[in-house]
């Protein structure tokens, strides 16, 4: 029993990596006021080009670097659309989404019926020899380290920074950022190239280390999930943590679960992780002034920077 | 206000027609008429590695074969668009067009009874008509011949089975492999988990850790992707390929694949259009016809396996062994099939209950 709750939990983890990475991007993107729909699109441009890094040079760094810099890539078009000629947000992020998932499948076209062996799983000495926590804790691949890191430094920044205020500042109220002399454009640029740049480093999780392969449309609408769980965790980044382990956790439960043979209907299981997290995050987020105060009141409007 | 109006009126036809001018769908321009013209239309990319690859197979072998010429559509959604494919390629000058898709029943259908003088062919399917065939494969003979290899190779006698959607063929082929190697060891099980999608490499790969965790040694899929088979080698345990031969994924764990071998039934049923031959037809093929198919046996099989896999094969060939005959008990261990007995396709193809040995309920 204690190997297969060790061995639950591992895969709950990295069944939850990648939501971490897309969702905490997305997060920081709609904090600047922007809407990003095309979350799905940009993990599979980071999962093919990842994928074809670690391919052709064999180079893990590399492999990561090819994710986020491809998924910043599909950003910079975001950016350039909906901040340089005003393009609607929504069917912009809409439009990413879709030629998301055609060019990463040109892209990809040689690379489907290849296998990679997996990011190395790097064990930090001593500590992952302590019992229980040691396994769960301190034996992982790189990509998992960084995004406990990632949500650290995101929450620490958002809350404690200079640059954390602006930004919230910026999506709050553009006109007034703008009106004391923030670049609310350049923030956003960069707010977006980072979101694009986290939804990369997703899609390099799942083509290489979560099911180290490519194949077409492999991240399967983990995008959509992602943007769902920015808005239920109300723009908090420990929430949006606490909905992707969550959601990842009742994923491999509810597969257990039936691997276990409860009587319950296959269906219903597959429903499970949807419904629970959104439950609990708005059981948690239910304080509306608190909503309020966190989510950005400038989402999704277009920004002149004359008027 | 007005003035949007009118400006949306002028602007939205000009704009539709520049779409359809500029965006029309990617149909070649029509065949000459002498020679026959074979056309396919795919649900998926031809690069899927599974369903829609291996159908792609079977027309080049077509090309290769016949020397005819054969034009595909891919990625083809099931539905409207589906019947608008359909029509461009009756109407384009193909002579026989095969839609490989359970979801193309209808527009087939329709498009059939516009297109009188020509031949269609849909799969899974079960409307028929004068022009129109249905083809499809007995998987299930497969799966039996993999639970005989399962049967002689797994040490805990439990086996995962990661499962797409409770539809009778997929519950089909679970029985079948629950029968096939409880013959072999009698204690064995199949735990299966329902992904409710036929393509996630994420949660299969998932799925099959869970599996394995709970004490499965060899894995088994009806899904798409080659992600549990990943799984399995990463683990150290067996499993099995779908629809086409994994071994590269899982060069050590795959003990052999079901391949779906559309190659002869495509060729020669291009072959009588081109001899004025074809009729229409219900085809349900299996080991016997080659539709069903399999890998080479991996280097765990040993010679013994491997006989006793050869054997169940051609005992189904030669029709002295059907997977689903007596005595086969249900669930709560009652006999439902007596010896002797076999079920017949009608029962088959509607089939909604689990044999013996299954663990799980079946909703």
């Amino acid at each position: 029993m204690y190997d297969i709750l060790i061995a639950a939990i591992l895969t709950i983890i990295t069944a939850a990596t990648p939501l971490v990475y897309a969702a905490i991007g997305e997060m920081i993107t709609e904090k600047s006021g922007v809407l990003n729909l095309g979350v799905e699109g940009m993990i599979l441009v980071g999962a093919v080009c990842g994928f074809a890094a670690v391919h052709f040079t064999g180079s893990a760094t590399l492999a990561i670097l090819a994710g986020l810099g491809a998924g910043a890539g599909l950003a910079l078009v975001f950016a350039v659309l909906v901040l340089g000629f005003q393009a609607s947000q929504v069917a912009t992020g809409l439009a990413l989404t879709i030629f998301g998932i055609g060019v990463s499948a040109l892209l990809g076209q040689d690379l489907v019926g290849i296998a990679y062996a997996g990011l190395p799983k790097i064990s930090i000495p001593l500590l992952s020899s302590i019992p229980l926590i040691g396994p769960l804790l301190f034996n992982h691949d790189v990509m998992v380290y960084g995004s406990f890191m990632l949500v650290f430094a995101v929450a620490w920044l958002i809350k404690n920074s200079r640059a954390g205020l602006i930004l919230r500042a910026v999506g709050d109220s553009h006109d007034a950022a703008h009106a004391i002399g923030y670049p609310v454009i350049r923030i956003r640029y960069l707010a977006i190239l980072f979101g694009g740049g986290m939804a990369g480093l997703a899609g390099a999780y799942l083509s290489l280390a979560y099911s180290p392969l490519w194949v077409e449309n492999m991240s399967a609408g983990r995008g959509w999930i992602a943007l769902a769980l920015v808005v239920f965790a109300t723009w908090r980044p420990w929430r949006v943590f606490i909905g992707a382990y969550l959601f990842g956790g009742l994923t491999i439960l509810q597969l257990h679960a039936q691997a276990l043979g409860v009587g319950v209907p296959s269906q219903v299981m597959s429903m499970l992780p949807y419904i629970a997290t959104i439950v609990v995050l708005v059981l948690i987020s239910r304080d509306i002034n608190k909503i309020k105060l966190n989510s950005p009141a400038c989402i999704g409007k277009p920004f002149h920077p004359t008027s | 206000m007005k003035k949007i109006v009118i400006a949306l009126v002028i602007v939205l036809p000009v704009v539709l027609v520049g779409y359809f001018l500029l965006f029309k769908p990617e149909i070649p321009e029509a065949p000459d008429a002498v020679e026959t013209n074979v056309g396919f239309v795919y649900v998926g990319p031809v690069g899927d590695h599974g369903w829609t690859y291996r159908h792609d197979v079977g027309r080049q072998a077509i090309e290769k074969e016949l020397g005819v010429k054969t034009t595909f559509v891919e990625s083809v959604p099931e539905g409207a668009d589906a019947e608008r494919v359909i029509r461009k390629l009756a109407t384009s000058g193909h002579d026989i067009i095969f839609t490989t898709s359970f979801g193309y029943m209808n527009p087939t259908a329709k498009v059939a009874k516009q297109f009188p003088d020509v031949k269609f062919e849909h799969a899974t399917g079960y409307i028929r008509a004068d022009n129109l065939s249905t083809y499809s494969a007995r998987f299930y003979e497969g799966r039996a011949v993999l639970g005989t290899i399962a049967g002689h190779l797994s040490k805990s006698g439990v086996v995962g089975y990661i499962a797409s959607f409770p539809i009778p063929e997929v519950v089909r082929g679970i029985n079948a492999f629950i029968l096939a190697m409880r013959k072999v060891n009698p204690d064995a099980v199949v735990k299966v988990v329902w992904v409710n999608s036929w393509y996630d490499p994420g949660k299969e790969g998932d799925a099959a850790k869970a599996l394995i965790d709970q004490g499965a040694d060899i894995i088994t899929q009806h899904t798409d992707s080659p992600a549990p088979l990943q799984v399995a080698e990463q683990r150290g345990v067996y499993g099995f390929g779908q629809a086409s031969d994994m071994s590269a994924f899982a060069p050590n764990a795959q003990l052999t694949a079901i391949i779906d071998n559309w190659n002869p039934y495509y060729v020669s049923h291009v072959k009588a259009v081109m001899e004025g031959t074809w009729e229409s037809t219900d085809t349900w093929d299996g080991i016997k016809s080659g539709m069903v198919d399999f890998a080479p046996y991996g280097d765990a099989v040993s010679a013994d396996v491997r006989a006793a896999a050869d054997a169940v094969k051609q005992s189904i060939i030669d029709g002295s062994f059907h997977p689903f005959q007596g005595p086969i008990n249900n669930q709560a261990g009652e006999q439902v099939v007596a010896e002797g007995e076999t079920l017949d396709d009608g029962v088959l193809l509607k089939m909604d209950w689990y044999v013996e040995g299954v663990q799980g309920e079946l909703n």
